[in-house]
This record gives structure tokens, C-alpha cells and sequence, in this order.
């Protein structure tokens, strides 16, 4: 359950890459433990916001500052922040030859034992026995790399997690999967910044923002911004 | 010192100079990642060279291995008789403890038909300053066999090694030949690999080079499979690192020369510092129903993969460290 009290805090954020601004003026926070869903069609600039926040390449705003536990961490590198407890999931997860599941799900939190590894895995709906030595390459389908993105995220018990479009690339049977291991890293005391265009996904969210064309338009109660988004969906 | 069969070499044969030598090349075989219990077992079949001398030689039944010294050498013969199926590896040690000198292997591997079998060869020359290994190989895999050969090289820490490792490689109807070079752990030196296989109807060849250089380590890869056969398949895979000033080069060709033949070059080599890579791939096909593909990925780590890697709280460094040793099978 959310705290009050705020974990992460973007403040007046503006971001230009390659000659065009694509974040304006970004006001954004998110509360210990919360479910904060980040709301907007394809475009709006929800993944340019979720990099900047984890201060990948070529997304380092303009102005403004993003605080992270009441730090600024505007100007630290992407390893540094993922170690104050942020990390990202990105929405097309990268592939890695001849790096084992198990590896990779380990790199996040080198002390994590075996069963919070299958752990791991059974939250995203993997079995380990099968998983744990297959390569995290171009053998596994979108759908298993994805729920691995999601189980590495899950295997390093971070303090925030920005998760980018979790459900995309992955059956609609397993959407409810997603929802419930959103709310497990919940529960286990992981604030979750959630990025979706589905107004359903939401659903589970405690606050939700509705983002369009760069800018943050709304963020309240979680029903009142999918109520928003949907009107101007039409 | 001429080779002999023994039942077993876990024992010296009183002779202690022989034991030091044999010790120090098991030792250096470990170094390089070989598994020196099966070689003191005295159960699979080995074959143990240092610089000329053949200091060791396991026969298993279906196995035949003669092994001669030459003045600046060994002259080695392994063959696998037809139908035979090798539970266990067949172990190839061959090393140098001294810092200088040559060792020339002149090998020929007969892999009868319908055998299946596996070789583990390691070639270790730990002390290295001046050396030069030379490995001439022929290998003939015959109809519906299946040779699974993964040679590791270890060259020790100065990069004082010349290796000239040359192949000609024949795969018969339906045989199957896998092979793995990799030298990923300690410097390169010089390095020239250079294999020619051809492949008969239906037959398989897999040719896997991995390889890490730094410093001013020189890396030279020439492949050359030719489908020559209906329906044979050939793969060319190369993954190099260079850092430094290292310098690879990989020219790889692929010919289909006959129907529903299938080749494929894939080629990855990450490139860091002041070091240089080159690929050159060459395809020729003779046939109008053969397919031969190529692939290559030169330059930087993927910004992708970096990031994702120091999301999870490793820093640049160490994280292009985990992919490199992931893209040369080192994890």
C-alpha cells in the first residue's frame, strides 16, 4: 500500500532530442509502494519520460530535476540510480547471447538464493527447470523474453519499478498474469510506475497521470484518469 | 621418446623426468580448462604431447591412435572405427612449457562410418614468449558419422605465441561435423586459423571460432565450407572481442554448389579501445536451388543490451565484460 510519502519526484522536466522537444514541463510523482499508472497512446511520450527518469543515453533532460528518495539523481549514471533501488523494464527487452536465465535474473541482486529465483520465474508463469539454463538470445519468443524482463525486474526487489507496456508481446490470456504480478511487487513494498495505453491495464492502479503529446495532462485517482483517457479516446 | 600404449598414465613409470614433464602439462591442461581427472583416469582414450614428445597415449576399444615424434613435433593418428559409439571424449592434450621453441602437430582424424564420437582437445602454452604452434589437420568424417571437436587454447599472459591452425575437413553423405575453437581466456599472440571443409549429400558442418584478443594480439580467420553435396548444410560462426590495439580479420565463404543445399556465415566481433575488426564474407553458389545467407554485427556493444545490464546496477565496464563473456560462451 502506498506510504505518502513521495519516492520519486519529476520535477518541471523537459526533454529535447534531435532538435525536437519531446517532453514539456513534466511534473510526475510517485508514492512509496504505489501502483502508478502512466497513461497515453502510442507516441505521447511515455517511454522518452520512463528513460529519462532512468537517465539512459541521449534522454538527459534539458530541465528541470528528478528526485529519487529525496535525492537529486538528475546527474547520476543509469548503474547509480539502479542502485538507489529504480529500474527499468523496457517494452522490447533486449537479447544477450550465451547469457543463461539464471544469470541474468542474478545480475540484479547478486545475493538472491535459488528459490527467490524460481520464485521469480513462477511470477511471470515460466518453469524454472526449463528456463533457468536457456540463453537469454534470439531462441526465446518475445512473449518468454518478455515475462523474463518482467521476472529479472521482479528478482531484484527494487524500490521502483518503471514498467514499460509489460503486457505487450504477450498473449491476452496472460494479461491478468501481469496484473498480478504488478500487484505482488506491490505488496512486497515495490512502487511501480506502470506505462500502458490500455485503459484496462490500469485498473490496478492506485493514481494514474494521462500523458499526451509530451505533456501530462491530468493525475489524480485511478478511475478518474481512465475515465479522462477514455473520453479522449473516444 | 616414442609413443606407447599404457593402460594407464596415472603412474609414472619410474622415470621422473618423464613424471615432471607429464605433471607440469596436465597442469598447464587444467589452466586451459581441461578436465585432468578423465585424463589420470586412464579410461578414455588421450593422447598427451608435450613439444615433441608423446609422453602419453589411452586406446579404448574401436580407437586406434598412433602417435610418432617428428624433430619438431608430433605426427598423430587417431582413427574411430565404423560404427562405434564413444560414451566418453576422446581427450587431446597437446602443450609447451617452455617459453620458446615450435611444436608442429601433424594430426589425421578418421572417423569411420556411422561412429559417433567426441574429441576434447586442449592446446596450452602457459610460459610463452616465442613460440610457435602449428597444427595441420585432416579430419574425414565418414558416412553418418558424428564428430563433435572443441579444441581450447590457453597462451598465457604474454601474448608471445604464434598458432597456424590449418583443417581440411571432409563430412561424407549424411555425416555430421561440429566443431569449437575458442581462446578467450589469457592473450592471443598471433593466431591464424584457416579451415577448408567440404560436405557430401545431406551431410552437416558447424564451424564455431571464439576468440578474445587484446593488446596488439593479431587475429586472422579464414573459413571455407563448401556444400558440395544435395542438401547439405554449413555454418560459419564467428565471435571475436578485440581491445587494445588487437587487430582481427575474418574471411569466411560459403558455396552451394548443388541443390537444396543451405549455408549461413554469421559474424559478430565487439570492438573496444584503438583495436580493429574486419569481416569479409564470400558467398558463391553453383546451383539455382541453394540458399547461402550472411549475417554480420561489427563495432560497439548494443547501447540495448548495455543499458539494460546497468539498469540492474552494473556499471558500463563491467557490464560490456558480461556480454562479451556471454558472445564467447565464457559465463
Amino acid at each position: 500500500m502506498p506510504s505518502g510519502d513521495i519516492l520519486l519526484d519529476v520535477q518541471g522536466v523537459t526533454l529535447t532530442r534531435e532538435g525536437r522537444t519531446i517532453l514539456y514541463d513534466i511534473n510526475l510523482s510517485v508514492l512509496t509502494g504505489e501502483i502508478h499508472a502512466l497513461l497515453g497512446v502510442n507516441g505521447s511520450g511515455k517511454s522518452s519520460l520512463a528513460y529519462a527518469i532512468m537517465g539512459c543515453e541521449d534522454y538527459r533532460p534539458d530541465a528541470g530535476r528528478i528526485l529519487f528518495a529525496g535525492r537529486d539523481i538528475s546527474d547520476l549514471p543509469m548503474h547509480e540510480r539502479a542502485r538507489l533501488g529504480l529500474t527499468l523494464a523496457w517494452q522490447e527487452p533486449a537479447r544477450f547471447e550465451g547469457l543463461p536465465v539464471g544469470d541474468y535474473l542474478t545480475l540484479g541482486r547478486p545475493t538472491i538464493s535459488r528459490e527467490e529465483l524460481w520464485e521469480a520465474l513462477h511470477a511471470v508463469a515460466l518453469d524454472p527447470a526449463t528456463y533457468l539454463p536457456r540463453a537469454v538470445d534470439r531462441t526465446l519468443s518475445g512473449g518468454e523474453r518478455k515475462r523474463i524482463e518482467l521476472a529479472a525486474v521482479y528478482a531484484m526487489r527494487p524500490r521502483l519499478a518503471i514498467l514499460d507496456e509489460p503486457d505487450s508481446g504477450i498473449d491476452v490470456l496472460s494479461f491478468s498474469d501481469i496484473q498480478q504480478l504488478v500487484q505482488r511487487m506491490a505488496r512486497s513494498g515495490c512502487a511501480v510506475l506502470l506505462i500502458t495505453h490500455r485503459n484496462d491495464m490500469a485498473a490496478i492502479a492506485d493514481r494514474a497521470s494521462v500523458m499526451n503529446a509530451g505533456t501530462i495532462i491530468m493525475t489524480g485517482a485511478a478511475d478518474e484518469a481512465r475515465r479522462v483517457y477514455a473520453a479522449r479516446r473516444g | 621418446m616414442k609413443a606407447q600404449q599404457i593402460s594407464g598414465i596415472t603412474t609414472p613409470r619410474g622415470d621422473p623426468a618423464w613424471a615432471r614433464e607429464y605433471n607440469a602439462i596436465l597442469q598447464a591442461y587444467e589452466q586451459a580448462g581441461g578436465p585432468t581427472a578423465a585424463l589420470r583416469s586412464g579410461r578414455v582414450a588421450a593422447v598427451v604431447v608435450s613439444a615433441n614428445r608423446v609422453l602419453g597415449v589411452v586406446t579404448v576399444p574401436g580407437v586406434t591412435i598412433n602417435a610418432e615424434p617428428l624433430p619438431d613435433g608430433v605426427q598423430a593418428q587417431i582413427m574411430v572405427a565404423p560404427g562405434v559409439r564413444l560414451e566418453r571424449p576422446v581427450h587431446l592434450c597437446f602443450g609447451m612449457i617452455a617459453e620458446t621453441g615450435v611444436q608442429r602437430i601433424v594430426a589425421d582424424y578418421e572417423i569411420g562410418a556411422g561412429a559417433q564420437v567426441e574429441f576434447l582437445a586442449h592446446c596450452t602454452f602457459p610460459n610463452a614468449r616465442d613460440l610457435r604452434h602449428i597444427m595441420d589437420a585432416v579430419v574425414r568424417v565418414g558416412a553418418d558419422a558424428h564428430l563433435r571437436y572443441t579444441e581450447a587454447h590457453y597462451h598465457g599472459p604474454y601474448g608471445g605465441v604464434s598458432v597456424e591452425a590449418r583443417a581440411g575437413i571432409t563430412v561424407d553423405a549424411g555425416g555430421r561435423y561440429f566443431s569449437t575453437f575458442s581462446l578467450v581466456h589469457g592473450r592471443v599472440g598471433r593466431l591464424l586459423i584457416d579451415y577448408t571443409a567440404d560436405v557430401e549429400a545431406s551431410g552437416v558442418v558447424d564451424l564455431t571460432s571464439m576468440v578474445y584478443g587484446a593488446g596488439d594480439d593479431d587475429i586472422e580467420v579464414r573459413e571455407t565450407v563448401r556444400l558440395n553435396g544435395e542438401k547439405a548444410r554449413g555454418l560459419a560462426k564467428t565471435r571475436i572481442a578485440v581491445r587494445d590495439r588487437a587487430h582481427s580479420r575474418v574471411f569466411t565463404t560459403a558455396e552451394g554448389n548443388a541443390p537444396g543445399t543451405r549455408g549461413h556465415m554469421d559474424c559478430a566481433e565487439i570492438v573496444r579501445g584503438a583495436a580493429m575488426a574486419e569481416n569479409v564474407p564470400t558467398v558463391i553458389v553453383r546451383s539455382d536451388e541453394a540458399h547461402v545467407t550472411h549475417e554480420a554485427a561489427i563495432g560497439s556493444v548494443n547501447r540495448k543490451e548495455l543499458e539494460t545490464l546497468m539498469a540492474r546496477g552494473l556499471d558500463e565496464d563491467t557490464a560490456v565484460d558480461v556480454i562479451i563473456r556471454g558472445m564467447l560462451g565464457r559465463l
